[in-house]
């Protein structure tokens, strides 16, 4: 062991600094060990006890002196420390970066209300089994909140819209996938014009064919308010979409209502349709597979498809009904065609949907027209299908059912689950229809049909080798004004042989027409 | 009836950030959330956490002992012996910082303090018997915090030693602490040596006297300017003292020349107080102290009264939850090591002088301090930044100390657990780091933090006490 000194005179570090330099040298090749320190006879001490001074070794320096040590195995790695030891402590250093860089993201939501007090609405989408708790304290904070997390308890549900409604705040959700507040598009919405329309909604994708609709057809909407899916059960008794049409209602901009739910007990529907009765605003009430006999009453209209709930909804609006798209009969011409083509042992319509009220539509009217459809949302509970992965018959797949989104993005987002399936539907020779959901907007993804284009071709070249066509029937939710754009993306599906129809209702008769059409099959 | 329409939302996300996205293309504002499941993603305890944010009862409570801290007043009235004024104390008690703890399960350090002790009180003659006797239950071992006292690291206070006398001129309360040693081979890194047992003689029977004459002289010595002085001239009063000590040199040398203080006396404590850097930092802890207790016992408050460490407990207490002590493993401290010694070395995280971060000194001024923040390979804008977060974890900001390199902000003051646990942000503590081994001494200093666990616990205490 060998321990070296150099002393540099009139040269005051303070201690840190002194430290740093220090443990930057020992990190050198060759050093045991090494120290900086002024000359103090404490600091002295230190070293003797560190074993870098022996115990009686004097230094010739002071106190205003710096004195370095290092303990090496050589003297030529010693001189190298010191220079570089030198050389540290002569170091200007840098002015920091972004000493006012941008402060670092809020981590929790009063924090964010803290630094932007102006702050209004919480947007949940965390984890379910945390979402409850961040909703409870966006209300403490005074905030509306939508919870687009669903797997939230119905128990937490309860609590959550009784301290809103209490408290004068609205939550909407959970498991609410769209909203549309003064434009600004909450969680999947679509860009749509600003008109005269209210909507309150049970379903997201619900929502979003009814304001996409609105808006094709010219006119426009206030609000879009969502309500979460399990709002008009009969434990949480509709306290939000009730709260949100007291608001629409007393709105002097809406003079139009669509309420958008699947079927509600008996007691909370009495309770919305006596509300939207009572409303100023004529009110149009689209429960989907409810009997319209139970819904029509004063003031409110019912709609029996969520295509019917918009044209219905923009007649109240503009004071004429929406005209047929010229493209109707061209539909018919195609329709005919497509079936013509198909052989009598091609017989059924497999749906495969990314919006889960979508599937349930569907399931509704082509169970009407054909018979059984089996689906993981049926139209009757007899008709659920066994197995989600395996279609039979007529199937309606909602391909954002829990057991395909674990672990997975949403079909919405992700095309993966649903391009494989279309493979495997198209390799069934007795698949006639492949019928799709094609939605747009804000939070989908940027390019859908590019997504779905190269599977569609794909299933028709898998077909045609085995002497087959296929039909594909698709309709577009969406609007100019999305990212995406509506025109091209139909334009891009319409020249890969698909089918649109205006609306998934409209989508959805066209498979039932095709089927019934095919030579040789008899209509069931 | 909700008002959700009546103007354009301005949303905070929390959760995917494309919806922020979505927003923000849209036209609208968005403020995005760095959001990760909080209480360390312990279900239930986010539930009782969320009942208590923003809850009108919790926000008045805290409103309450806030204003009381803010209003306190440390005064440094005097010096004596710590049997005569320390209450709940005998004459064969010895107290130690950090939450309580039996001798067995005590630290190298803090051991060594107790042996040292007990030998300065003449209750055995050398280390050994010393230690035997500590062991033997004939000593009440009790934490300084139940007693009104502080101390640093071992924080080792016995009948005989002189403390500090630091009272509340707003609230009456009253807060003791021991005499800094200096640094080296002290009793509060655990020495019992000769010489550490003289220089104890010492401070008893001709500093403390000298002292106390001259605080006596001056009439009382008002805390809170000195202190917001030193943290315009680079201390923040707990790991950087110089300045605060020279200040209360500057007071104290012409008041203790007045007094009748014998020459020798008065050039010896003179002597002594000019070589000691952090003579101050007893004084910081005892006035911290004051205003900690001023906050301490508001049913339903959230408000942290106490960060404490005993080497090896970490110990939290709140407001609302009385006297409770909510505990985790006191953390081992990254930082820089003083020659020949390393993180091995170290003993975990020990003092009760984490009282200054409980009110806004320490690790919260550090933006006073950026030589601090060197010891964990930082910069002055680390230094001002580690200050700017303590605000998120704050239930406001004291007035009395302002930071120049905040544009004189007052600095972040009055820890609120719920925010804590909500945002996972840790309090930021300065402290030293004493090597594991009794009578070592200080080995490097370093940045550490408040564990997250001890304020979680004290969430679920508070909610439970608030029938939860």
């Amino acid at each position: 062991m060998a321990v070296e000194k150099r002393v540099l005179s009139g040269l005051y570090r303070d201690s840190v600094t002194l430290m740093k330099c220090a443990s930057r040298v020992e990190a050198l090749a060759g050093i045991k060990q090494a120290g900086a320190m002024m000359a103090t006879p404490a600091n002295l001490d230190l070293a003797r006890e560190a074993g870098l001074l022996q115990a009686t070794e004097g230094v010739d320096a002071g106190p205003n002196d710096l004195l370095l040590l290092v303990d090496t195995v050589d003297s030529s790695a010693a001189e190298s420390a010191f220079q570089e030891a030198e050389r540290i402590l002569s170091e200007v250093p840098a002015p920091s970066e972004g000493e006012e860089a941008g402060r670092p993201a809020p981590r929790s939501i009063r924090m964010a209300l803290d630094a932007e007090p102006a702050s209004s609405l919480v947007l949940v989408s965390t984890p379910g089994e945390y979402a409850a708790s961040e909703a409870l304290k966006a209300l403490h904070l005074g905030m509306d909140v939508m919870v687009f997390s669903d797997n939230v308890s119905l128990a937490d549900e309860i609590a959550l819209k009784t301290y809103a409604h209490d408290h004068g705040l609205l939550v909407m959700g959970p498991d609410c996938g769209t909203a549309i507040v003064d434009g600004i598009p909450l969680g999947f919405a679509n860009s749509v014009r600003r008109g005269d329309i209210g909507l309150v909604g049970a379903s997201g994708t619900g929502t979003q064919q009814v304001t996409a609709l609105i808006d094709r057809w010219g006119a426009g909407i206030t609000h879009a308010i969502g309500t979460g899916s399990h709002d008009l059960s009969a434990d949480v008794a509709a306290t939000t979409m009730l709260d949100a049409l007291e608001v629409l209602a007393n709105d002097p901009a809406t003079r139009v209502l669509v309420l958008v739910s699947k079927p509600p007990s008996a007691q909370v529907a009495e309770r919305v349709l006596a509300a939207a009765s009572a409303a100023r605003a004529p009110s149009v009430v689209c429960f989907l597979g409810a009997d319209p006999a139970d819904i029509e009453r004063p003031g409110v209209r019912a709609a029996e498809t969520l295509e019917d709930a918009a044209a219905l909804a923009v007649e109240l609006s503009t004071g004429r009904a929406p005209v047929g798209d010229t493209a109707d009969a061209d539909i018919a011409g195609a329709t005919r065609a497509a079936a013509e083509e198909l052989a009598s042992t091609q017989r059924f319509v497999r749906g495969l949907f990314s919006g889960g009220t979508f599937g349930y539509e569907t399931a509704l009217l082509l169970s009407k027209r054909l018979g059984t459809v089996y689906s993981n949302t049926p139209a009757r509970p007899e008709d659920a299908i066994a197995d989600v992965w395996k279609s039979v018959g007529h199937t309606v797949i909602d391909l954002g059912d829990d057991v395909f989104t674990r672990g997975r993005p949403h079909p919405m987002i992700d095309f993966r689950l649903r391009i494989d399936r279309i493979a495997e539907e198209s390799a069934d020779p007795e698949v006639a229809v492949i019928l799709l959901d094609v939605v747009l907007g804000y939070g989908a993804h940027a390019d859908p049909a590019g997504q779905l284009v190269p599977a569609i071709d794909a299933a028709r070249e898998l077909a045609a080798s085995e002497g087959r066509t296929l039909a594909f029937v698709a309709s577009v939710c969406g609007t100019d004004s999305d990212p995406q754009g509506l025109s091209r993306q139909e334009q891009m599906l319409r020249d890969a042989g698909v089918l649109l129809g205006r609306s998934n209702a409209h989508a959805t008769r066209i498979a039932a027409d095709i089927v019934e059409a095919i030579q040789g099959g008899a209509p069931r | 009836m909700t008002r959700i329409i009546e103007q354009s939302p301005i949303v905070i996300n929390a959760g995917l950030s494309s919806f922020a996205e979505s927003i923000e293309s849209a036209g609208g504002t968005a403020i995005q959330l760095d959001w990760r499941p909080p209480a360390e993603g312990d279900v239930s305890t986010g539930r009782l956490l969320a009942s208590l944010v923003a809850d009108p009862a919790v926000d008045k409570a805290n409103e309450l002992a806030f204003g009381r801290y803010v209003a306190s007043r440390p005064v440094l009235t005097g010096v004596a012996r710590a049997g005569e004024v320390i209450p709940g104390i005998s004459e064969r008690t010895i107290l130690h910082s950090g939450p309580p703890i039996a001798w067995e399960r005590m630290c190298g350090p803090m051991q060594g303090a107790v042996v040292g002790a007990v030998i300065f009180e003449g209750w055995a003659a050398d280390a050994d018997s010393a230690g035997a006797l500590a062991a033997s239950g004939k000593i009440a071992f009790d934490a300084c915090h139940h007693h009104g006292a502080v101390g640093p690291m071992a924080g080792v206070i016995s009948p005989s030693m002189p403390v500090w006398i630091v009272e509340d001129a707003e609230h009456g309360g009253r807060a003791y602490s021991n005499m800094n040693e200096g640094l080296g081979k002290v009793l509060r890194f655990g020495a019992y040596s000769d010489d550490v047992i003289e220089r104890l003689h010492w401070m008893a029977d001709v500093l403390a006297p000298s002292v106390g004459a001259a605080v006596g002289e001056i009439g009382g010595i008002e805390l809170k300017p000195l202190i917001a002085q030193a943290l315009h001239m680079g201390d923040e009063c707990h790991n950087r003292n110089t300045a605060a000590s020279s200040l209360l040199f500057k007071q104290l040398a012409p008041a203790l020349l007045r007094t009748r203080t014998p020459h020798d006396d008065a050039l010896a404590t003179l002597e002594f107080i000019a070589a000691t850097d952090h003579f101050f930092l007893n004084i910081s802890m005892a006035a911290c102290k004051t205003m900690a207790d001023a906050a301490h016992g508001v049913d339903g408050s959230s408000m942290v009264t106490a960060l404490s460490r005993n080497g090896v407990d970490f110990g939290v207490r709140l407001s609302g939850t009385g006297d409770t002590w909510f505990i985790a493993p006191a953390p081992v401290v990254e930082g820089l090591f003083f020659p020949g010694y390393s993180a091995e070395d170290a003993a975990p995280d020990l003092g009760d002088s984490s009282i200054t971060e409980t009110v806004g000194l320490g690790g919260f001024s550090m933006a006073a301090a950026p030589a601090i923040v060197q010891f964990v390979g930082g910069t002055p804008a680390d230094a001002v930044a580690y200050s700017r977060s303590m605000y998120d974890v704050t239930l406001g900001s004291n007035p009395a100390f302002t930071l120049p390199q905040l544009g004189f902000a007052p600095a972040p003051g009055g820890i609120d657990a719920l925010r804590v646990v909500d945002t996972g942000i840790e309090p930021v503590i300065n402290t030293g780091i004493a090597h594991r081994d009794a009578g070592v001494g200080q080995v490097g200093a370093g940045v550490t933090r408040a564990p997250l666990a001890c304020f979680t616990q004290a969430v679920v205490a508070l909610a439970e006490a608030a029938g939860r």
